[in-house]
């Protein structure tokens, strides 16, 4: 099982790529582990995951990576300043209930911090509001209003301006178009928070060049 | 722990095992203690199932809890009508698989099934020890353990496992041994004891100790304090377990009868449960054993021991790759205890996975079947091996 190479998810593919080989990489809400196990075995990083789901963290011990069981939330505080060179939080920001003090608690125990969330002002959620006037439901945030994890609606021109407002330096960004769990998709550069159905970020603290 | 006569779900029994013995510490080579007390000679009894392989990178050490012993899998005859406590996870194709591990279980310094403890015969006096045995800790009990490591020719093991009392005794060999296991799996365990859990074991003591077969532990010969001990396991029965296991396994169910008999004997299945759990107890466990382990269990912390106070700074010298496992419904050692050891961890990097098994059971689940549990170590272990 463990030395079969999976299929990345393409957005988990784009994180991948940014992640310098050997780099020491916690992964928050790493489900199954599909990018850990990426990251351990072909990327050779020393990786750790953040899980609360009982089943998905016996999958990933199964897979042979190290993950904790908790509430990501309080499970970053104990780690040391600076113990990561990566911190991931795919997937995941828009279910945050205080992202300011998540985002700090992350640049405190991690270099560069890669973040990626899905776009909510893709044109076809805001032609679902436009045209529906409901609270926009898709396969991508398949979701009813009183039923939704995704507290937090988040657009690539917000995150950018968050991040900068926190003081923070993006480092680098990508706009993406592909289906939640596809393997394949690409990247959006003409008008993307219009038309990319998701975006990754990465951020640094100021004065530091992603290249170093 | 608790007896369970539960058979193997999957996988054979290891078939016949046989009880050996190691002894060191002769005189004038004792083995100091950590009270300061120079002790000697040590018997410890142990069994291996499985073989070593030719690299000797196969042997898995498992650590017994309270009333545990070095049985920890197999037969001593084909007459036996129970297996060794741990059974069901140990044995060919079984979660700690003795097709591929050496496995090695000893009896505790202390206790009372072929290790020296306060029932065997002190040399100088020719009578059993009683209380002239002297305290011993979880540190103690390492310590003795990795002698009979040593006399084995192990230079590494690849795993040291063991819930409760055991898991102590993982954590005391992460702390104590850094180098000499590659991974360490600490079940439902604690660092220390809490205040609840020191006074359910003082209470125990106490019922052994009020009972006048004791004679300060001079009843070796004479009647023994069999009332007491069978109380002490009583009130450990019902740590072991919890409110929700209580009431699945007993609820307010009468034992053999509809209505109430309106006097003392008993009424409720969970009455019989526990008077029974203590007769059979007694009948194979020595009083002073328990006084003298329960006390360890009691004086066991790490952050003192290791770290002057400081779980984190304790953690510091560990090196093993960690397993921690706790289950939801212990509450001797609950969750947070095993969080506990799992933050002073992460504080210092190591490489640390854990999981909180959904479980009803109590402190006792780590005995029962639980496919979960048992892929978790199988996992954790077939990795450890290929690296």
């Amino acid at each position: 099982m463990s030395n079969q190479p999976h299929e990345l998810r393409y957005d988990l593919e784009v994180i991948a790529s940014w992640i310098e080989p050997g780099s020491r990489v916690i992964d928050l809400g790493c489900g199954k582990g599909e990018l850990l196990w990426h990251l351990k075995n072909i990327k050779k990083c020393i990786a750790t995951g953040i899980e609360q789901d009982e089943d998905e963290v016996a999958i990933c011990i199964q897979k042979g990576l190290s993950v904790l069981q908790g509430d990501l939330n309080k499970e970053v505080l104990d780690y040391p300043d600076g113990a990561f060179d990566y911190v991931v939080l795919s997937q995941t920001l828009q279910q945050v209930y205080r992202p300011v003090g998540l985002i700090r608690e992350l640049m405190r125990i991690g270099k560069r911090v890669i973040v990626s969330f899905p776009n909510f002002s893709h044109w076809s959620i805001r032609l679902q509001v436009m045209f529906t006037g409901y609270a926009p439901k898709n396969k991508l945030l398949p979701y009813d209003w009183f039923d939704t994890p995704n507290i937090r609606v988040i657009t690539i021109n917000d995150f950018r301006k968050f991040a900068r407002d926190l003081g923070y330096r993006v480092l680098r960004e990508a706009a993406i178009n592909t289906n939640h769990q596809a393997h394949f998709g690409r990247i959006v550069r003409i008008f993307p928070n219009l038309r990319a159905t998701y975006g990754i970020f990465m951020i640094g603290k100021k004065g530091e060049s992603w290249w170093l | 722990m608790s007896d369970y006569e539960v058979r193997a779900q999957n996988g054979r029994s290891v078939g016949l095992v046989e009880k050996k013995f190691f002894e060191f510490a002769r005189p004038p080579e004792l083995m100091p203690l950590e009270s300061g007390v120079r002790f000697g000679p040590i018997t410890i009894a142990y069994e291996t199932l499985g073989q070593l392989n030719e690299a000797r990178s196969n042997a898995i050490l498992i650590l017994h809890a309270l009333s545990g012993d070095s049985h920890v899998a197999g037969y001593y005859s084909k007459d036996d009508k129970k297996p060794g406590w741990w059974d069901i996870m140990v044995g060919p194709g079984k979660a700690i698989d003795t097709n591929r591990y050496f496995v090695i279980c000893s009896n505790v310094l202390g206790g009372c099934m072929g290790s020296t403890g306060p029932s065997s015969i002190n040399p100088r006096s020719g009578r059993p020890y009683g209380l002239d045995f002297p305290v011993v800790t979880i540190g103690d009990m390492v310590r003795a353990q990795k002698a009979l490591i040593d006399h084995l020719g192990i230079e590494q093991l690849l795993a040291v496992i063991g819930g409760s009392l055991g898991g102590m005794q993982v954590l005391e060999w992460a702390l104590s041994f850094p180098h000499m296991m590659k991974v360490a799996i600490p079940l439902a365990t604690t660092a220390r004891h809490s205040a609840l859990a020191i006074a359910f074991n003082e209470v125990a003591r106490q019922a052994i100790m009020a009972d006048p077969n004791w004679r300060h532990g001079d009843y070796y010969g004479g009647p023994r304090p069999d009332v007491g001990l069978a109380v002490a396991r009583m009130i450990g029965h019902i740590t072991y377990l919890s409110d929700e296991a209580m009431r699945l396994k007993f609820g307010r169910r009468l034992q053999d009868k509809k209505v109430f008999s309106f006097n003392f004997d008993v009424d409720f299945q969970v009455e019989s449960y526990l008077r029974y759990q203590g007769k059979k107890f007694v009948e194979r466990f020595d009083a002073n054993s328990f006084l003298y382990i329960t006390k360890a269990a009691d004086y066991f912390d790490v952050a003192e021991q290791h770290g002057s106070g400081s779980l984190v700074k304790a953690f510091s010298k560990a090196r093993a790759r960690f397993l921690v496992i706790s289950f939801s419904s212990d509450w001797l050692y609950p969750t947070y205890q095993s969080r506990e050891l799992v933050q002073a961890m992460k504080k210092n990097c190591l490489d640390v996975s854990f999981c909180e098994i959904e479980a009803d059971w109590g402190h006792d689940a780590f005995l029962l079947p639980n496919p979960r549990l048992e892929s978790l170590i199988r996992s954790f272990l077939d990795h450890a091996m290929e690296q």
